[in-house]
């Protein structure tokens, strides 16, 4: 691992008043690499999260993304520098199709004077949705509204969105929540293509076999501190458990 | 015509991620097979009360001068209603436009009267201040229901009776009717090639608003806007912005209609409208456009907002009372509506 990492979150500290959610916490994830984040709630995971995608700024603390120091001062700006996030609610358009919701705010224009009046290349974005879609093995048609999709495939649809526009990382937040099993292994497997993809992966998740059974390396917090990390092949459930009470890796 | 929707659903193989939305799924393409999509359904309608009408009276309602009658009758409601489907389909409503039309058309009235003459110069100066004035009023419902984040019901109900009160204030409550004559002959009761300038006009601002609406980034954001503002703010879509250029355009729109309906009737007909909002909501969401926003298109609009109107012409026509048209309208207003409940009752499921 000579290469530095392609987030690296260092001494991170983000107050609320006399809340101290995260107090001088440390993260970093890899290209290629999907790293779990879990604690207890309070942790301050989420608010991790919102400081990396950029709705939320750190009270102190530096973050780089390919080794250069980021200033994060809106999600605009994370999203510039290649980080997408696929929040719990999804953020798609129930009544706009697929290929809409995946360039919803990044529409392509008709070039010449067509474009100039905002006229949409559709057919653009359609090709390019269906490309994407293929690459990573969703079967959503570009065309199909998203309301007419299932569970599953909305969630496919989001992680799809993100892996589309993500040069670096996405950040996911219970991916898997509400789905099924076979929705959820689904998504899951759409997650390990995207990172094979090269795109680094962050989740955040409750469900610890889940995160047992998907990521590379799992990142403690408690009470706003990184209390430790470990390669996920030698973790298990009951460590994870007394990491997150404890604050205490390994036995 | 709006987005593009696939009559039978978005669902191909699903191997990978078979599913427990498959039901609902299925449940809702059947109910769009039934009911096509439904301004197509519309369509028919309108072809079979034409057909109708026309089969009791071939001598009077199917002829030339019938049809540019009601078109002529449609058209002031049509300007209002392309505003009304941007509106609507952002999850919004607009009560307000008939008092700005009323409040425009004393303004244009007044203005051209100041400048005098019946010069194409002071038709210009007729149309700019309706517009101006149509916009403004427009641009403040759009500041306080995005910026202010109060309900539009209540915003448009209260710039409706504000608009109307000003109007009445500025005009001792006596129509003007010193009309320059040129507007009337031109505007209000030309002709090129047999059809009245008023439905060209009204054509023409139909179909740039449909292309808008279907092809352009700004139709988009309409209907992302309406279907969840969430997704646009996450997307960096800047919604308040949006939502206050909506109702300036409605505002603008509604403008112009004043000016039409000034150039029609020769006065500024400040009780003639009490009922303008409520027909173009109702042409709007006869026409399929959904109340909670997302959904609907243009063409929907256009079936919906001719369809009384025929109806009314085919009363006439018939000897009935007329007053029977209102009473279908309102009927057809409730089935519409909740046809479109049950669609999204379908689809939450």
């Amino acid at each position: 691992m000579s290469e530095p990492p392609l987030i690296d979150a260092c001494g991170i500290v983000r107050h609320f008043g006399h809340v101290r959610a995260l107090q001088g916490t440390d993260f970093s994830v890899g290209r290629g690499e999907i790293v779990g984040l879990i604690g207890d709630n309070g942790a301050g995971k989420s608010t991790l999260i919102r400081i990396l995608s950029g709705t939320d700024r750190p009270d102190d603390g530096e973050i780089r993304v390919n080794g250069q120091r980021m200033h994060f001062n809106g999600p605009q700006d994370a999203r510039a520098a290649g980080i997408e996030t696929v929040y719990q609610d999804l953020a798609l358009a129930p009544d706009l199709d697929a290929a809409a919701n995946v360039f919803l705010g990044r529409e392509l224009l008709r070039s010449g004077l067509l474009g100039r009046f905002g006229v949409l290349d559709k057919s653009r974005m359609v090709r390019q949705t269906r490309d994407a879609m293929s690459r990573l093995g969703v079967t959503i048609r570009p065309s199909a509204e998203v309301f007419t999709l299932s569970g599953g495939q909305q969630q496919s649809a989001a992680v799809a969105r993100a892996a589309m526009w993500a040069t670096s990382a996405i950040l996911m937040d219970e991916p898997t929540a509400n789905l099924g099993v076979m929705q959820t292994n689904g998504v899951l497997d759409l997650i390990r293509r995207v990172r094979d993809a090269g795109t680094a992966v962050v989740v955040i998740s409750h469900n610890l076999p889940q995160i047992l059974e998907i990521t590379d390396r799992i990142v403690i917090l408690r009470l706003g501190r990184t209390v430790g990390q470990v390669a996920t092949p030698e973790a298990s459930v009951d460590d994870l458990v007394r990491a997150m009470m404890s604050g205490k890796l390994g036995s | 015509m709006s987005e593009p929707s696939e009559p039978f659903g978005g669902l191909t193989t699903t191997t990978d991620l078979p599913t427990a939305g498959r039901d609902s799924g299925r449940a809702l393409r059947r109910f769009r097979s039934m009911f096509g999509s439904q301004s197509v359904a519309l369509f028919l309608v309108l072809v079979a009360l034409s057909l109708f009408f026309s089969a009791l009276r071939p001598d009077a309602f199917p002829t030339i001068a019938n049809a540019m009658n009601m078109a002529t009758n449609a058209s002031v409601l049509l300007v209002l209603g392309v505003g009304s489907t941007f509106v609507i389909l952002t999850g919004g409503i607009d009560l307000s436009i008939n008092g700005v039309l009323v409040f425009s058309g004393v303004i244009a009235a007044m203005a051209m009267v100041a400048v005098g003459g019946d010069s194409p110069g002071a038709l210009l100066v007729g149309l700019g201040c309706a517009v101006t004035a149509g916009s403004a009023w427009g641009l403040m419902n759009g500041f306080l229901v995005a910026k202010a984040k109060i309900p539009a019901l209540i915003v448009t109900l209260g710039t409706m009776g504000m608009s109307l009160g000003f109007a009445l204030l500025l005009t001792r409550g006596v129509d003007i009717s010193d009309v320059p004559e040129s507007l009337v002959l031109t505007v209000g009761s030309g002709r090129v090639g047999g059809i009245p300038i008023l439905v060209i006009i009204t054509a023409v601002v139909f179909i740039v608003g449909m292309l808008v609406l279907a092809f352009t980034r700004f139709g988009r954001y309409t209907y992302a806007v309406g279907s969840s503002r969430e997704a646009c703010r996450r997307a960096s879509i800047d919604v308040t912005a949006h939502l206050m250029k909506i109702y300036t355009l409605a505002g603008m729109l509604s403008g112009l209609a004043g000016y039409l309906s000034l150039a029609r009737f020769a006065t500024t007909t400040l009780s003639g409208h009490a009922t303008d909002n409520l027909q173009v909501i109702a042409g709007v969401v006869i026409g399929g456009t959904s109340l909670f926003g997302g959904s609907g298109g243009m063409m929907g609009t256009l079936v919906g907002t001719i369809i009384p109107v025929v109806l009314l012409d085919g009363f006439v026509v018939l000897g009935l009372p007329p007053f029977w048209q209102q009473v279908a309208v309102g009927a057809v207003l409730i089935g519409a509506v909740y046809a479109d409940q049950l669609r999204r009752n379908l689809r939450n499921r």
